[in-house]
Protein backbone atom coordinates (compact mmCIF):
# COMPACT_ATOMS: atom_id res chain seq x y z
CA UNK A 1 0.00 0.00 0.00
CA UNK A 2 1.49 3.31 -1.03
CA UNK A 3 -0.65 5.61 1.29
CA UNK A 4 -3.81 7.24 2.31
CA UNK A 5 -6.00 9.70 1.51
CA UNK A 6 -8.55 10.98 4.06
CA UNK A 7 -11.54 12.95 2.87
CA UNK A 8 -13.71 14.92 5.12
CA UNK A 9 -16.54 16.84 4.75
CA UNK A 10 -17.29 20.20 7.04
CA UNK A 11 -19.94 22.48 7.93
CA UNK A 12 -17.69 25.16 5.65
CA UNK A 13 -15.74 23.06 2.69
CA UNK A 14 -14.15 19.99 2.07
CA UNK A 15 -10.67 18.58 2.90
CA UNK A 16 -7.99 16.19 1.60
CA UNK A 17 -5.60 15.12 4.12
CA UNK A 18 -2.75 12.45 2.13
CA UNK A 19 0.22 10.65 4.39
CA UNK A 20 2.60 8.09 3.10
CA UNK A 21 1.85 4.13 4.50
CA UNK A 22 3.52 5.30 7.41
CA UNK A 23 0.83 7.67 8.63
CA UNK A 24 3.64 9.90 10.78
CA UNK A 25 3.73 13.25 8.21
CA UNK A 26 0.30 14.53 6.46
CA UNK A 27 -0.35 17.28 4.09
CA UNK A 28 -4.24 19.12 4.19
CA UNK A 29 -5.59 20.28 1.22
CA UNK A 30 -8.31 22.51 1.13
CA UNK A 31 -10.74 23.54 1.62
CA UNK A 32 -12.73 22.92 -1.44
CA UNK A 33 -15.74 24.22 -1.97
CA UNK A 34 -15.27 27.01 1.03
CA UNK A 35 -18.45 28.08 2.82
CA UNK A 36 -20.68 24.76 1.67
CA UNK A 37 -21.63 22.89 3.49
CA UNK A 38 -19.95 19.12 2.60
CA UNK A 39 -22.09 16.54 3.71
CA UNK A 40 -19.96 13.64 2.06
CA UNK A 41 -16.68 13.05 0.29
CA UNK A 42 -16.51 9.41 -0.35
CA UNK A 43 -14.01 7.60 -3.14
CA UNK A 44 -14.81 4.77 -5.81
CA UNK A 45 -13.82 1.24 -4.37
CA UNK A 46 -12.69 0.66 -8.63
CA UNK A 47 -10.93 3.86 -8.94
CA UNK A 48 -9.25 5.32 -5.96
CA UNK A 49 -8.71 8.56 -8.15
CA UNK A 50 -13.03 9.13 -8.68
CA UNK A 51 -14.36 10.66 -5.95
CA UNK A 52 -17.95 12.13 -4.99
CA UNK A 53 -18.95 15.63 -2.84
CA UNK A 54 -21.81 16.12 -1.65
CA UNK A 55 -22.14 20.17 -1.40
CA UNK A 56 -25.01 21.92 -0.28
CA UNK A 57 -26.27 25.49 1.56
CA UNK A 58 -29.34 26.36 2.15
CA UNK A 59 -29.49 29.59 0.11
CA UNK A 60 -28.75 27.75 -3.22
CA UNK A 61 -29.37 23.73 -2.83
CA UNK A 62 -27.80 20.53 -3.40
CA UNK A 63 -24.88 20.06 -6.29
CA UNK A 64 -22.82 16.78 -6.47
CA UNK A 65 -19.17 17.11 -7.12
CA UNK A 66 -17.00 15.06 -9.03
CA UNK A 67 -12.90 14.68 -9.16
CA UNK A 68 -11.16 12.31 -11.23
CA UNK A 69 -7.87 13.25 -9.94
CA UNK A 70 -8.21 12.61 -6.40
CA UNK A 71 -9.75 15.14 -5.64
CA UNK A 72 -7.21 18.02 -6.78
CA UNK A 73 -9.84 18.97 -9.28
CA UNK A 74 -13.61 19.17 -9.13
CA UNK A 75 -16.15 19.12 -11.55
CA UNK A 76 -20.05 19.92 -10.88
CA UNK A 77 -22.00 16.78 -12.15
CA UNK A 78 -25.93 16.67 -11.56
CA UNK A 79 -27.99 18.09 -8.67
CA UNK A 80 -31.58 17.17 -9.91
CA UNK A 81 -33.04 14.87 -6.76
CA UNK A 82 -36.51 14.67 -7.88
CA UNK A 83 -38.72 12.00 -6.10
CA UNK A 84 -40.08 9.23 -8.39
CA UNK A 85 -44.35 10.17 -9.03
CA UNK A 86 -46.28 12.24 -6.74
CA UNK A 87 -44.04 12.19 -3.39
CA UNK A 88 -47.12 12.36 -0.77
CA UNK A 89 -46.47 12.76 2.89
CA UNK A 90 -44.44 11.24 5.74
CA UNK A 91 -45.24 12.53 9.57
CA UNK A 92 -43.79 16.02 10.54
CA UNK A 93 -42.50 16.25 14.34
CA UNK A 94 -46.07 16.94 15.62
CA UNK A 95 -47.81 13.94 13.92
CA UNK A 96 -49.65 15.74 10.80
CA UNK A 97 -48.86 14.52 7.59
CA UNK A 98 -45.94 16.80 6.09
CA UNK A 99 -45.06 16.56 2.42
CA UNK A 100 -41.77 15.07 0.92
CA UNK A 101 -39.54 17.61 0.29
CA UNK A 102 -35.72 16.89 -0.84
CA UNK A 103 -33.04 18.59 1.80
CA UNK A 104 -30.24 17.81 0.58
CA UNK A 105 -27.58 14.60 0.15
CA UNK A 106 -26.15 13.16 3.49
CA UNK A 107 -24.74 10.07 1.95
CA UNK A 108 -22.94 9.27 -1.05
CA UNK A 109 -22.34 5.03 -1.22
CA UNK A 110 -20.07 4.24 -4.79
CA UNK A 111 -20.74 1.09 -6.92
CA UNK A 112 -18.02 -1.87 -5.43
CA UNK A 113 -17.41 -2.76 -9.42
CA UNK A 114 -18.35 0.27 -11.48
CA UNK A 115 -16.93 3.92 -10.76
CA UNK A 116 -19.78 5.62 -12.60
CA UNK A 117 -22.33 4.04 -10.84
CA UNK A 118 -23.15 5.82 -6.90
CA UNK A 119 -26.40 5.57 -4.89
CA UNK A 120 -27.40 8.25 -2.53
CA UNK A 121 -29.24 8.88 0.54
CA UNK A 122 -31.16 11.54 0.52
CA UNK A 123 -33.26 13.70 2.86
CA UNK A 124 -36.53 13.77 3.53
CA UNK A 125 -35.38 10.15 3.38
CA UNK A 126 -35.21 8.39 0.13
CA UNK A 127 -32.46 6.67 -1.63
CA UNK A 128 -30.91 7.62 -5.54
CA UNK A 129 -28.82 6.06 -8.00
CA UNK A 130 -26.54 7.51 -10.85
CA UNK A 131 -25.16 5.24 -13.03
CA UNK A 132 -23.53 7.97 -15.45
CA UNK A 133 -20.97 9.25 -12.93
CA UNK A 134 -23.68 11.59 -11.03
CA UNK A 135 -24.94 13.49 -14.15
CA UNK A 136 -28.70 12.19 -13.59
CA UNK A 137 -30.01 10.27 -10.95
CA UNK A 138 -32.99 8.20 -10.40
CA UNK A 139 -35.41 7.35 -7.51
CA UNK A 140 -35.43 4.26 -6.33
CA UNK A 141 -39.17 4.65 -5.23
CA UNK A 142 -39.41 1.21 -3.77
CA UNK A 143 -38.51 2.18 -0.20
CA UNK A 144 -40.68 4.92 0.30
CA UNK A 145 -43.40 2.94 -1.04
CA UNK A 146 -43.10 -0.53 0.57
CA UNK A 147 -45.76 0.62 2.77
CA UNK A 148 -44.41 2.42 6.22
CA UNK A 149 -43.04 5.72 4.72
CA UNK A 150 -45.94 7.56 5.37
CA UNK A 151 -45.75 7.16 9.28
CA UNK A 152 -41.58 7.67 9.12
CA UNK A 153 -40.96 11.05 11.39
CA UNK A 154 -38.00 13.00 11.47
CA UNK A 155 -35.18 13.16 13.89
CA UNK A 156 -33.80 15.81 15.06
CA UNK A 157 -31.25 16.46 12.45
CA UNK A 158 -33.87 15.97 10.03
CA UNK A 159 -35.23 12.93 8.26
CA UNK A 160 -32.14 11.93 6.66
CA UNK A 161 -31.30 8.48 4.62
CA UNK A 162 -27.81 8.87 6.29
CA UNK A 163 -26.24 4.61 5.64
CA UNK A 164 -25.88 2.84 3.08
CA UNK A 165 -24.08 -0.45 3.26
CA UNK A 166 -24.02 -2.66 -0.17
CA UNK A 167 -23.08 -6.45 0.58
CA UNK A 168 -19.86 -6.90 -0.90
CA UNK A 169 -20.69 -10.84 -1.07
CA UNK A 170 -24.06 -9.88 -3.29
CA UNK A 171 -24.37 -6.53 -4.67
CA UNK A 172 -28.14 -6.80 -5.09
CA UNK A 173 -28.52 -6.80 -1.21
CA UNK A 174 -28.33 -3.17 0.27
CA UNK A 175 -28.90 -2.21 3.73
CA UNK A 176 -30.39 1.98 4.43
CA UNK A 177 -31.00 3.64 7.78
CA UNK A 178 -32.92 6.70 8.22
CA UNK A 179 -33.55 8.57 11.40
CA UNK A 180 -35.93 8.27 12.51
CA UNK A 181 -37.35 5.67 10.95
CA UNK A 182 -35.16 2.61 11.08
CA UNK A 183 -33.16 -0.01 8.97
CA UNK A 184 -34.48 -1.06 5.94
CA UNK A 185 -32.98 -4.60 3.16
CA UNK A 186 -33.59 -4.92 -0.45
CA UNK A 187 -31.96 -8.35 -1.83
CA UNK A 188 -33.26 -7.25 -5.01
CA UNK A 189 -30.74 -4.13 -6.20
CA UNK A 190 -33.36 -1.40 -4.56
CA UNK A 191 -36.57 -2.59 -6.29
CA UNK A 192 -37.93 -3.72 -3.43
CA UNK A 193 -37.51 -2.71 0.38
CA UNK A 194 -38.29 -4.29 3.91
CA UNK A 195 -38.15 -3.37 7.34
CA UNK A 196 -35.44 -4.62 9.51
CA UNK A 197 -35.86 -3.52 12.85
CA UNK A 198 -37.12 -6.91 15.10
CA UNK A 199 -35.68 -6.12 18.79
CA UNK A 200 -34.88 -2.85 18.52
CA UNK A 201 -36.63 -1.03 21.31
CA UNK A 202 -36.92 2.36 21.63
CA UNK A 203 -38.70 3.98 24.85
CA UNK A 204 -39.42 7.56 23.08
CA UNK A 205 -41.95 6.31 21.11
CA UNK A 206 -45.35 4.93 21.91
CA UNK A 207 -45.21 1.28 20.66
CA UNK A 208 -41.71 0.33 22.15
CA UNK A 209 -41.24 -2.63 19.33
CA UNK A 210 -42.78 -0.79 16.38
CA UNK A 211 -42.05 -2.13 13.11
CA UNK A 212 -40.39 1.54 12.58
CA UNK A 213 -40.12 4.62 14.00
CA UNK A 214 -36.24 3.92 15.51
CA UNK A 215 -33.74 6.54 14.81
CA UNK A 216 -30.64 4.14 14.18
CA UNK A 217 -27.66 6.81 13.81
CA UNK A 218 -25.39 4.40 11.95
CA UNK A 219 -24.55 1.09 10.76
CA UNK A 220 -21.18 -0.81 10.03
CA UNK A 221 -20.68 -3.60 8.39
CA UNK A 222 -17.13 -6.01 8.01
CA UNK A 223 -16.91 -7.16 4.68
CA UNK A 224 -16.09 -10.63 5.58
CA UNK A 225 -19.14 -11.03 7.41
CA UNK A 226 -22.27 -9.25 5.92
CA UNK A 227 -24.62 -11.24 7.98
CA UNK A 228 -23.40 -9.53 10.92
CA UNK A 229 -24.23 -5.36 11.34
CA UNK A 230 -23.32 -3.30 14.04
CA UNK A 231 -25.84 -0.16 14.90
CA UNK A 232 -25.32 3.03 17.06
CA UNK A 233 -29.08 3.54 17.54
CA UNK A 234 -30.10 6.65 19.39
CA UNK A 235 -29.16 4.89 22.84
CA UNK A 236 -27.90 1.63 22.30
CA UNK A 237 -25.38 -0.60 20.47
CA UNK A 238 -27.30 -3.32 18.46
CA UNK A 239 -25.85 -6.10 16.39
CA UNK A 240 -27.29 -8.52 13.86
CA UNK A 241 -26.15 -11.95 12.99
CA UNK A 242 -28.65 -12.39 10.43
CA UNK A 243 -28.40 -9.63 8.47
CA UNK A 244 -30.90 -7.61 10.37
CA UNK A 245 -33.67 -10.56 10.76
CA UNK A 246 -33.20 -9.43 14.77
CA UNK A 247 -31.15 -7.58 16.81
CA UNK A 248 -29.76 -7.85 20.10
CA UNK A 249 -28.22 -4.97 22.69
CA UNK A 250 -24.16 -5.25 23.15
CA UNK A 251 -24.12 -1.82 24.67
CA UNK A 252 -22.52 -4.02 28.07
CA UNK A 253 -20.15 -1.96 30.21
CA UNK A 254 -19.81 1.35 28.31
CA UNK A 255 -20.44 4.54 30.34
CA UNK A 256 -23.22 5.59 28.14
CA UNK A 257 -24.53 3.92 25.12
CA UNK A 258 -25.91 7.44 22.85
CA UNK A 259 -23.70 8.18 20.29
CA UNK A 260 -23.48 8.25 16.43
CA UNK A 261 -20.48 6.42 15.14
CA UNK A 262 -19.71 3.08 14.97
CA UNK A 263 -17.19 1.09 12.85
CA UNK A 264 -15.14 -2.19 12.55
CA UNK A 265 -11.86 -3.25 12.12
CA UNK A 266 -10.59 -3.83 8.98
CA UNK A 267 -8.88 -7.23 9.48
CA UNK A 268 -10.63 -8.35 12.56
CA UNK A 269 -14.84 -8.42 12.36
CA UNK A 270 -15.62 -8.93 16.07
CA UNK A 271 -13.00 -5.55 16.81
CA UNK A 272 -15.84 -2.46 17.17
CA UNK A 273 -15.27 1.23 17.74
CA UNK A 274 -17.63 4.05 18.99
CA UNK A 275 -17.69 6.77 20.55
CA UNK A 276 -20.14 7.37 23.72
CA UNK A 277 -22.11 10.45 24.14
CA UNK A 278 -22.92 11.99 27.32
CA UNK A 279 -26.92 11.73 26.13
CA UNK A 280 -29.23 13.12 23.15
CA UNK A 281 -29.56 16.32 25.13
CA UNK A 282 -26.29 17.12 26.07
CA UNK A 283 -24.28 16.07 22.81
CA UNK A 284 -20.92 16.06 24.23
CA UNK A 285 -18.77 13.23 26.32
CA UNK A 286 -19.05 12.53 29.49
CA UNK A 287 -16.75 14.36 32.11
CA UNK A 288 -15.11 16.42 29.38
CA UNK A 289 -13.82 13.09 28.46
CA UNK A 290 -12.96 12.29 24.64
CA UNK A 291 -12.93 8.57 24.38
CA UNK A 292 -13.45 5.86 22.12
CA UNK A 293 -14.08 2.38 22.74
CA UNK A 294 -13.24 -0.61 21.35
CA UNK A 295 -14.40 -3.92 22.05
CA UNK A 296 -12.56 -7.48 20.76
CA UNK A 297 -15.70 -9.57 21.32
CA UNK A 298 -18.12 -7.77 18.86
CA UNK A 299 -19.70 -5.78 21.79
CA UNK A 300 -20.93 -6.32 25.24
CA UNK A 301 -16.60 -5.68 26.87
CA UNK A 302 -15.77 -2.35 25.78
CA UNK A 303 -12.14 -0.59 26.42
CA UNK A 304 -11.85 3.04 27.04
CA UNK A 305 -9.66 4.16 24.79
CA UNK A 306 -7.51 7.41 25.87
CA UNK A 307 -4.41 7.84 24.68
CA UNK A 308 -3.81 11.34 22.73
CA UNK A 309 -7.17 12.36 23.24
CA UNK A 310 -8.15 15.00 25.40
CA UNK A 311 -9.13 13.75 28.92
CA UNK A 312 -10.96 17.34 30.75
CA UNK A 313 -13.04 19.74 29.20
CA UNK A 314 -13.50 18.41 25.70
CA UNK A 315 -17.24 19.32 25.14
CA UNK A 316 -17.24 18.09 21.39
CA UNK A 317 -19.24 15.55 19.12
CA UNK A 318 -18.51 12.99 17.09
CA UNK A 319 -21.25 12.49 14.11
CA UNK A 320 -22.87 10.03 12.31
CA UNK A 321 -20.56 10.00 9.50
CA UNK A 322 -17.12 11.04 10.78
CA UNK A 323 -15.43 7.66 11.67
CA UNK A 324 -13.29 5.12 9.22
CA UNK A 325 -10.45 3.32 9.14
CA UNK A 326 -8.25 2.05 6.74
CA UNK A 327 -6.73 -1.42 5.76
CA UNK A 328 -2.91 -1.20 6.11
CA UNK A 329 -1.61 -4.02 7.96
CA UNK A 330 -1.64 -1.87 11.32
CA UNK A 331 -5.32 -0.81 10.95
CA UNK A 332 -5.70 3.15 11.48
CA UNK A 333 -8.84 4.78 12.73
CA UNK A 334 -10.23 7.99 12.09
CA UNK A 335 -12.77 10.47 13.25
CA UNK A 336 -13.45 13.63 13.19
CA UNK A 337 -15.26 16.17 15.81
CA UNK A 338 -17.71 19.43 15.80
CA UNK A 339 -14.43 21.26 17.21
CA UNK A 340 -12.69 20.79 13.48
CA UNK A 341 -10.48 18.07 14.94
CA UNK A 342 -9.49 15.01 13.15
CA UNK A 343 -7.80 12.70 15.19
CA UNK A 344 -5.87 9.25 13.82
CA UNK A 345 -4.88 6.28 15.27
CA UNK A 346 -2.21 3.96 13.48
CA UNK A 347 -2.50 0.95 15.86
CA UNK A 348 -5.97 0.12 15.95
CA UNK A 349 -6.77 2.80 18.48
CA UNK A 350 -3.97 2.09 21.20
CA UNK A 351 -2.77 6.12 20.55
CA UNK A 352 -3.97 9.22 18.46
CA UNK A 353 -2.44 11.92 17.06
CA UNK A 354 -4.73 14.73 16.02
CA UNK A 355 -4.01 15.21 12.18
CA UNK A 356 -5.02 18.85 12.33
CA UNK A 357 -6.74 20.64 14.92
CA UNK A 358 -9.07 23.61 13.45
CA UNK A 359 -11.20 22.91 11.03
CA UNK A 360 -14.93 23.89 10.32
CA UNK A 361 -17.15 21.45 12.29
CA UNK A 362 -16.33 18.05 10.96
CA UNK A 363 -19.26 16.61 9.12
CA UNK A 364 -17.81 13.04 7.74
CA UNK A 365 -14.62 11.03 7.44
CA UNK A 366 -13.75 8.56 4.84
CA UNK A 367 -10.66 6.83 4.11
CA UNK A 368 -9.18 5.17 1.20
CA UNK A 369 -5.84 3.32 1.16
CA UNK A 370 -4.44 3.74 -2.23
CA UNK A 371 -2.37 0.80 -3.82
CA UNK B 1 -27.30 43.17 -23.09
CA UNK B 2 -28.60 42.44 -19.51
CA UNK B 3 -26.07 42.97 -16.63
CA UNK B 4 -26.69 40.31 -13.71
CA UNK B 5 -24.99 40.49 -10.55
CA UNK B 6 -24.67 36.85 -8.52
CA UNK B 7 -23.18 36.45 -5.32
CA UNK B 8 -19.30 35.06 -4.45
CA UNK B 9 -20.96 31.16 -4.29
CA UNK B 10 -22.68 31.51 -7.28
CA UNK B 11 -19.74 33.35 -8.94
CA UNK B 12 -17.26 30.45 -7.98
CA UNK B 13 -19.40 28.03 -9.14
CA UNK B 14 -20.15 29.33 -12.39
CA UNK B 15 -16.27 30.96 -12.75
CA UNK B 16 -17.06 34.26 -13.69
CA UNK B 17 -16.65 37.51 -12.19
CA UNK B 18 -19.11 40.07 -10.91
CA UNK B 19 -21.09 40.54 -13.57
CA UNK B 20 -22.27 38.58 -16.23
CA UNK B 21 -24.09 40.11 -19.62
CA UNK B 22 -27.08 38.17 -21.11
CA UNK B 23 -28.67 39.10 -24.57
CA UNK B 24 -32.32 38.01 -24.05
CA UNK B 25 -34.97 38.24 -27.11
CA UNK B 26 -38.48 39.67 -26.71
CA UNK B 27 -39.44 41.56 -23.95
CA UNK B 28 -36.85 40.40 -20.81
CA UNK B 29 -38.60 38.75 -17.87
CA UNK B 30 -37.22 37.44 -14.40
CA UNK B 31 -38.25 33.93 -15.86
CA UNK B 32 -36.25 34.65 -19.03
CA UNK B 33 -33.44 36.02 -18.01
CA UNK B 34 -33.29 32.80 -15.40
CA UNK B 35 -33.43 30.84 -18.15
CA UNK B 36 -31.38 32.75 -20.28
CA UNK B 37 -28.49 32.74 -17.09
CA UNK B 38 -28.73 29.06 -16.84
CA UNK B 39 -28.50 28.10 -20.11
CA UNK B 40 -25.04 30.00 -20.69
CA UNK B 41 -24.20 28.57 -16.94
CA UNK B 42 -25.94 25.15 -16.72
CA UNK B 43 -24.49 24.93 -13.45
CA UNK B 44 -26.70 27.29 -12.25
CA UNK B 45 -29.55 25.33 -12.67
CA UNK B 46 -31.14 24.43 -9.27
CA UNK B 47 -29.08 27.04 -7.52
CA UNK B 48 -31.45 30.40 -7.84
CA UNK B 49 -34.89 28.36 -8.79
CA UNK B 50 -36.12 25.34 -7.30
CA UNK B 51 -35.40 22.61 -10.17
CA UNK B 52 -38.49 21.28 -10.05
CA UNK B 53 -41.17 23.90 -9.36
CA UNK B 54 -38.69 26.48 -11.19
CA UNK B 55 -39.89 29.01 -8.05
CA UNK B 56 -37.50 31.21 -6.51
CA UNK B 57 -35.34 29.44 -3.66
CA UNK B 58 -36.39 30.92 -0.24
CA UNK B 59 -33.01 32.84 0.40
CA UNK B 60 -32.54 34.25 -2.85
CA UNK B 61 -33.60 37.71 -3.30
CA UNK B 62 -33.65 39.53 -6.34
CA UNK B 63 -32.66 43.14 -6.53
CA UNK B 64 -32.76 46.31 -9.57
CA UNK B 65 -33.16 50.04 -9.54
CA UNK B 66 -32.71 49.94 -6.01
CA UNK B 67 -35.60 47.97 -5.09
CA UNK B 68 -36.86 44.66 -4.16
CA UNK B 69 -38.41 42.41 -7.10
CA UNK B 70 -38.04 38.76 -5.32
CA UNK B 71 -42.06 39.07 -4.93
CA UNK B 72 -42.88 40.18 -8.16
CA UNK B 73 -44.34 38.06 -11.10
CA UNK B 74 -41.80 35.97 -12.76
CA UNK B 75 -43.20 36.65 -16.02
CA UNK B 76 -43.12 40.83 -15.19
CA UNK B 77 -41.10 42.86 -17.56
CA UNK B 78 -37.79 43.63 -15.96
CA UNK B 79 -37.61 47.63 -15.79
CA UNK B 80 -36.79 49.55 -18.48
CA UNK B 81 -33.05 50.67 -16.65
CA UNK B 82 -31.76 46.85 -16.66
CA UNK B 83 -33.28 45.98 -19.91
CA UNK B 84 -30.91 48.95 -21.60
CA UNK B 85 -28.09 47.43 -19.51
CA UNK B 86 -28.05 50.70 -17.24
CA UNK B 87 -29.11 48.98 -13.88
CA UNK B 88 -27.87 45.46 -13.61
CA UNK B 89 -30.03 42.89 -12.37
CA UNK B 90 -28.51 41.70 -8.64
CA UNK B 91 -28.79 37.95 -7.65
CA UNK B 92 -28.84 37.94 -3.95
CA UNK B 93 -28.06 35.51 -1.24
CA UNK B 94 -30.24 36.83 1.85
CA UNK B 95 -28.22 37.71 4.85
CA UNK B 96 -29.82 34.54 7.43
CA UNK B 97 -28.11 32.84 9.49
CA UNK B 98 -26.10 34.68 11.50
Amino acid sequence: MSGVRVLVGTRKGAFVLTSDGRREAWDINGPFFGGWEIYHVKGSPVDPNRLYASQSTGWFGQLIQRSDDGGKTWEPVGNQFQYDGVPGTHQWYDGTPHPWEFARVWHLEPSLSDPDTILAGVEDAGIFRSTDGGKSWQELPGLRGHGTGQSWQPGAGGMCLHTIIVDPSDPDRVFVAISAAGVFRTDDSGETWCPKNRGLRSGAIPDEDAEVGHCVHRLAMHPSRPNVLYMQKHWDIMRTDNAGESWEEVSGNLPTDFGFVIDVHAHEPETIYVVPIKSDSEHFPPDGKLRVYRSRTGGNEWEALTNGLPQRDCYVNVLRDAMAVDSMDDCGVYFGTTGGQVYASANAGNSWVPLVRDLPAVLSVEVQTLP
Amino acid sequence: MIRVVLPAHLRMLAQVGLEVELEVTGSPTQRSLLDALEAAYPVLQGTIRDPVRQTRRAFVRFFACEDDLSHESPDAPLPDAVVSGVEPFFVIGAMAGG
